[in-house]
């Protein structure tokens, strides 16, 4: 078994080729676009290309600070997608001081159990004692108008963005019999995986994308990009079982499960957006609207893909 | 406080002020049919929040940053001694008096004065902090005397959106929600023009900045 930092570099230059080919492509279809410049959809290419560059070169930087940079890494992008629900849920001044608790204590909080490695406690911190302490900081504001909505809203956000993303760093601590002092990959493969499973879903969408699957909710989700972006990054998954514990063949099957996961995050956030009147969470990555609309998909396939590596592979 | 240490600890205390701004509202400029530029201006704002105008300066490229004051209350900025160094030495606050009983200096005067030395100015023509459900209130009428008075010099209206709830009134700690702060293309006051129609023609064109009532009312 060789070294976790060297196959890390593989993958690390292995995407950074990738990377080079789209910058390449992109670059190829921006010059040739004659005298009126490139049209949106170029542009947009290229922004996202190279805020990809940028995300690549983040977490390139976290994973080789090692456990504590990737908490780190996490609990930032954990505060950034809190900032933007937040944004679009939280009007009354009466949450002020939940909201606050959420942000500074609940957040912070949770990734230094995480970090303590704690996950008798992490597990449950959330869903049961943020649950129950948030709303008694609300109630005694005295403000009963839409309580229900506001305090669920709130809840739904913590869960979102900061307990689900947190499952993520969390995979540090998941020990397998002859994978030691490698666990860092196995975020390397489900946030490659993942986040290519986004990219194949929209190229294959784009390129033979027919049927549409929600009309309601999303424009661009076609049965053709599903199944040749769940496929592809399938496929992809399981040429990647060097770097984790798993055989090609289960490496394949936890690809597919972390995909759909991942799938029908990208539905529910697009519904939440569609109710709040919004095409985007943010505006913070150029070309990708906010760090949610990058994100979604992993939150939901983190605690998974978390849980079925425990209970099958994990000894601890 | 030697002058040297007075100034570097202002510029360090200034880039903590962006750093913090950022983090907390990820704040953004849009600038519709409008562009940064050197030239000398007036940015009017709405006024919801004391954070105001540091969030336009946050926004503002430095060059212009550099050669843009806030006007404020000296009320407000000479009531604790950070206060005052945030006023008088970070942001070179223009401070006027707001009490008409207590000051001896025309503010009107002091604008102008300030003006006449080719910086840009940052003013919020309600004259005090919006508190109401209203989007904006009536403004004063310092925005048209300044406009006649310094015919060339450009009137550019600001909107900030979401301010006001990252740190309602009162409280002490912000939240983090993300703000925008847009600005709208110039506009003066022409020769000869009636007061109430001008103050309603600057209102209207920093209201039409502000994006759609959200659906969460």
């Amino acid at each position: 078994m060789t070294d976790a930092r060297s196959d890390f570099m593989i993958l690390l230059g292995g995407i950074g080729a990738i990377l080079i080919v789209a910058s390449l492509i992109g670059q190829t279809l921006a010059l040739r676009a004659g005298p009126e410049g490139p049209g949106k959809g170029i542009q947009n290419l290229n922004a996202r290309i190279a805020a990809w560059w940028a995300m690549v070169a983040l977490l390139a930087v976290a994973f080789l600070a090692g456990r504590t940079g990737v908490i780190i890494l996490f609990a930032f992008c954990s505060f950034a997608a809190l900032r933007e629900f937040v944004t679009l849920t939280a009007r009354r001044s009466a949450d002020h001081w939940a909201i606050a608790t959420a942000f500074f204590a609940i957040l912070p909080a949770q990734y230094y159990l995480i970090w303590i490695d704690w996950y008798g406690l992490y597990s449950v911190f959330i869903p049961v004692y943020a649950f129950l302490l948030l709303p008694v900081i609300a109630v005694l504001e005295g403000d009963t108008q839409k309580f229900l909505v506001r305090i669920s809203g709130l809840q739904w956000a913590l869960m979102i963005t900061v307990y689900c993303a947190s499952y993520v760093p969390a995979l540090l601590s998941l020990e397998v019999d002859g994978y030691e002092g490698r666990a860092i990959l196995l975020i390397a493969f489900l946030v490659v995986v993942v986040q290519l499973s986004d990219v194949f879903q929209y190229t294959w969408g784009k390129l033979i994308g027919r049927h549409r699957i929600a009309p309601s909710l999303s424009p661009s989700k076609t049965w053709e990009g599903l199944i040749g972006g769940v496929v592809s990054a399938t496929a992809v998954g399981a040429a990647l079982w060097w770097i984790t514990p798993f055989t090609p063949l289960q490496a394949a099957v936890l690809a597919f499960a972390i995909t759909i996961a991942g799938f029908f995050g990208g539905l529910v956030m697009s519904a939440i957006k569609r109710d709040r009147g919004v095409k985007d969470w943010g505006h913070l990555i150029a070309g990708h609207g906010g760090f949610i609309d990058r994100l979604d998909s992993v939150m939901f396939s983190a605690p998974l893909f978390f849980h079925l590596t425990r209970y099958f592979w994990s000894t601890v | 406080m030697p002058d040297a240490i007075r100034s570097l600890a202002a510029r360090l205390l200034g880039f903590a002020i962006i750093v913090f701004a950022r983090f907390i509202t990820a704040v953004r400029a849009i600038w519709t049919d409008s562009e940064p530029e050197t030239g000398q201006r007036v940015y009017y704002a709405n006024h919801t929040s004391n954070g105001d105008f540091i969030l336009i300066w946050t926004v503002l490229p430095p060059d212009i940053r550099a050669r843009t004051r806030p006007v404020a209350g000296s009320d407000y900025w000479f009531k604790s001694r950070l206060r005052t160094f945030i006023g008088k030495d970070v942001v070179n606050a223009v401070l006027i008096d707001r009490r008409p009983d207590a000051r001896d200096t025309d503010p009107m005067e002091t604008i102008l004065d300030a003006l006449d030395t080719g910086v840009s100015l940052i003013i919020f023509p309600e004259g005090k902090r919006n508190n109401t459900e209203e989007r904006i209130l009536p403004f004063k009428s310092g925005i048209y005397n300044i406009s006649v008075q310094r015919p060339e010099v450009e009137l550019v209206p600001v909107w900030i959106e979401n301010l006001n709830h990252v740190m309602p009134k009162g409280k002490l700690i912000p939240i983090p929600l993300l703000c925008t702060v847009t600005f709208g293309p110039p506009i003066r006051a022409e020769a000869g023009e009636d007061r109430k129609a001008f103050l309603e023609c600057a209102s209207n064109a920093l209201l039409a900045l502000a994006p759609e009532d959200e659906a969460t009312a």
